[in-house]
């Protein structure tokens, strides 16, 4: 089958696969580019693991045509720290125990820094709304709402 | 909140918990948060070749013919796989410790016996073309009736699910058809009893459902060996079990995994590994078997369903007298760990409650359903459901508090349990005192004062009581499913004898009995009441090779060296406890 190119910037670097037609973003990060950070779970949009940010929003990129994403900017978990130094959202995932088998972390911390990128001082019913497309099933979610209230500084971690 | 109270393991251990209460960060949890842990997935191979398989879309089935010619013209397709390519294509999972009949093949062979049973693999160059591949492998089924109610399937004339038990039961050490408690005389003690209770529980399968589905991916490495990266929680046990099927020798299979996206029991069956590396065999490139959302969802092995009927005798005031519990774990087609299950379920029976007459009838059905697995405290989580209704239902029928009623019949230390061992380390009397206090649930203040370390193993407490014995359950023997009581064992027997030897009389229930039923050696004649101390425990065999010449053997410790700390292990399968 013909490949097709497709080039954007992955993390703020400019990456380029060639890549079949109908391949979605999912495929296209981790057989083409070898970025594993998003999680195959479901396929269908339902449980949120594969989410990325395509120019900041939120997107699931299995449900993603890889070739639409030309030119734009996909960022990923791996590309959170600055260098060495970790994302507040990483370190308040550490201090809140948020990750326990750790596969749906990467797509839940995508989801929180979309919500404080425009809403640095969510509400916890915020929190809740911004994760609902997300699916954990052994950390529970009470760490994880916690963790991403006490990375905005909303205090109130030890509530549980 | 969270609450340690040491003081409750004081006289277990030493006090070296210099963990517990602190805050300590758990090594994998950079990796997690930075999108660097990885599954078994996230391993990029030159080459890359991806397998799916063809299912059977019928509950039960004879394959008649099996064409695969179109799907291996198919565009991309690498290698199709038949069972003929399966070097040892039937293999049960606890054949590691010798623990039942090879029941189960990796590919099927000329039926299938549960809606999902994989028949056919593709590898092809990419997962599109392996899924495209896939529909155009021709199948030609005879459907065959098949039974899904664990009674309906013991029942004379019920379809035969798996040939290897024809009986639709999993045969306990080739002889018994289900796992047998006996302590006491529970029909002696239900005529006495004020009230009888019996009730029957169902509980449905349950999907384990991990966010990471099972799947592995096996690579060719040098000197011959393969790589498996792999979702297995158990790395070894599914390392061992590829060996076995694929008849190779296990140092051959380098084992990569550890790191699992939620497992909680899913991901102990090897439903994708052995495959994975036959396709790595066969091609010489690496194969990546990964299950889709929906196959996860369908043909993951799930919980078991469970049937369990609990009869219980209870006196007015409350103290129960007798329970007797009949259970039937659905194993679906194949063995898996069913057979386990019913021992835990056997084990854990009365729950944790002193009754000084308890028996039980647990079995494993075999059903045209999806295999059955393990999953967070199999075989006792619904037998717990089923006695802690029962308990409220009992303590509701004697007009008693539930918490009250539980603290009456709780084991305490020292009490004999049905097992005929005594009860250490007891605190259900606690634990229900405790949550009675956080839930502001008034009990009285004699059960508030009342003490898991007091009152336990006193008198009948801590007797073996005389125990009627009967042969019901003896593969064989088909008089015995409802058998008489044959034989009562005077109180303080610790064992029960071994039984008769079977009565292989042509066949049971009309049906034909299960080939190569062994013969045994009769029971001994019991001349003389066995009345025995508790063993002590046996020494564990020793796993060390026997000792080559010229090289010393190891010099076995001191005696009178301090115990080590380790855990103690009790395997309820052999019986052994070791460190």
């Amino acid at each position: 089958m013909a490949k097709v190119p497709v080039q954007f910037r992955l993390n703020g670097s400019d990456r380029a696969a060639f890549i079949d037609a109908a391949d979605n973003l999912l495929m296209t990060l981790r057989r083409g580019l070898n970025e594993f950070a998003p999680k195959y779970g479901c396929g269908q949009g339902t449980c949120g693991v594969c989410t990325v940010l395509i120019d900041g929003e939120p997107q699931l990129s299995c449900l993603t045509l890889a070739v639409a994403c030309e030119g734009r900017h996909v960022e990923t978990a791996s590309g959170m720290a600055e260098g060495p130094n970790l994302h507040p959202l990483q370190v308040a995932f550490m201090d809140n125990f948020a990750a326990q088998c750790g596969f749906c972390t990467p797509g839940m911390l995508m989801a929180a820094r979309a919500l404080l990128d425009r809403n640095p001082k969510p509400s916890r019913e915020e929190v809740i709304e911004a994760i609902a497309g997300n699916i954990c099933r052994c950390t529970g979610y009470e760490p994880i709402i916690n963790a991403i209230l006490a990375a905005a500084g909303a205090g109130d971690q030890k509530r549980a | 909140m969270l609450e340690i109270r040491k003081d409750y393991f004081a006289n277990e251990r030493d006090d070296n918990l210099n963990v517990i209460g602190k805050g300590i960060q758990r090594q994998d949890m950079p990796g997690h948060v930075t999108g660097r842990s990885r599954y078994f997935d996230d391993h990029a191979f030159e080459g890359l070749l991806h397998l799916k398989v063809v299912r059977s879309p019928h509950h039960h089935a004879r394959i008649r013919s099996v064409d695969v010619g179109e799907a291996e013209r198919a565009p991309g397709v690498k290698r199709i796989l038949r069972a003929a390519d399966v070097p040892v294509n039937k293999n049960t999972l606890l054949s590691l410790i010798n623990f039942g009949k090879d029941d189960e093949p990796t590919l099927a062979v000329d039926k299938v016996h549960y809606k999902g049973e994989p028949v056919v693999a593709v590898i092809a160059e990419s997962e599109a073309a392996a899924m495209a591949a896939r529909k155009l492998v021709r199948i030609d089924y005879e459907v065959l009736p098949a039974v899904f109610d664990v009674e309906e399937a013991l029942k004379p004339g019920a379809p035969i699910v798996n040939e290897t038990y024809p009986n639709n039961y999993f045969e306990y050490h080739e002889k018994f058809d289900h796992q047998k408690l006996r302590f006491g005389d529970t029909e002696k003690a239900f005529a006495a009893a004020d009230l009888v209770i019996e009730e029957r529980y169902q509980t449905s399968p349950i999907e384990h459902a991990p966010t990471e589905t099972n799947g592995s991916i096996a690579a060719p490495e040098q000197d011959n060996r393969f790589v498996v990266h792999s979702c297995a929680q158990g790395l070894f046990f599914s390392l061992g079990t590829s060996a076995k099927i694929l008849n190779i020798e296990s140092n051959r299979l380098h084992f990569i995994g550890g790191t699992v996206g939620g497992g909680f029991g899913g991901k102990v069956d090897s439903l994708t590994e052995p495959l994975a590396i036959l396709g790595a065999m066969l091609t010489g490139r690496p194969v990546r078997y990964v299950l889709d959302r929906e196959e996860e969802m369908l043909y993951g092995s799930p919980r078991g369903a469970e049937r369990v009927y609990v009869k219980d005798g209870v006196m007015r005031d409350g103290r129960i007298i007798a329970r007797h519990v009949r259970s039937y774990f659905d194993a679906g087609a194949y063995t898996r760990l069913s057979s386990y299950a019913a021992i835990k379920c056997t084990a854990h029976l009365p729950g944790p409650y002193w009754i000084p007459n308890v028996s039980s009838d647990i079995y494993v059905s075999y059903t045209n359903r999806c295999p059955s697995t393990a999953m967070r405290g199999f075989g006792i989580t619904a037998a717990d459901f089923a006695l802690e209704v029962q308990m409220d239902k009992l303590a509701h029928a004697v007009n008693m508090d539930p918490m009250e009623f539980r603290i009456l019949n709780a084991y305490r230390d020292g009490d004999m349990k049905a097992h005929r061992r005594v009860a250490k380390n007891t605190a259900l009397i606690e634990c229900v005192q405790v949550a009675a206090e956080k839930a502001r649930w008034p009990i009285s203040e004699s059960a508030r004062r009342q003490s898991s370390l007091e009152g336990g193993g006193q008198r009948e407490r801590g007797q073996i009581p005389a125990t009627p014995i009967d042969q019901r359950g003896q593969i064989g023997r088909p008089e015995t499913r409802s058998g008489p009581v044959t034989q009562t064992l005077p109180a303080g027997t610790m064992r029960i004898p071994l039984t008769k030897q079977p009565e292989l009389e042509g066949s049971r229930d009309a049906r034909p009995v299960a080939p190569n039923v062994p013969r045994y050696e009769p029971a001994r004649p019991m001349t003389q009441p066995v009345v025995q101390a508790p063993a002590p425990l046996a020494p564990m065999p020793s796993a060390a090779p026997p000792p080559q010449p010229g090289v010393e053997p190891p010099a076995p410790p001191a005696p009178g060296v301090q115990p080590q700390h380790g855990a103690m292990r009790f395997s309820s399968v052999f019986g052994t406890r070791r460190r």
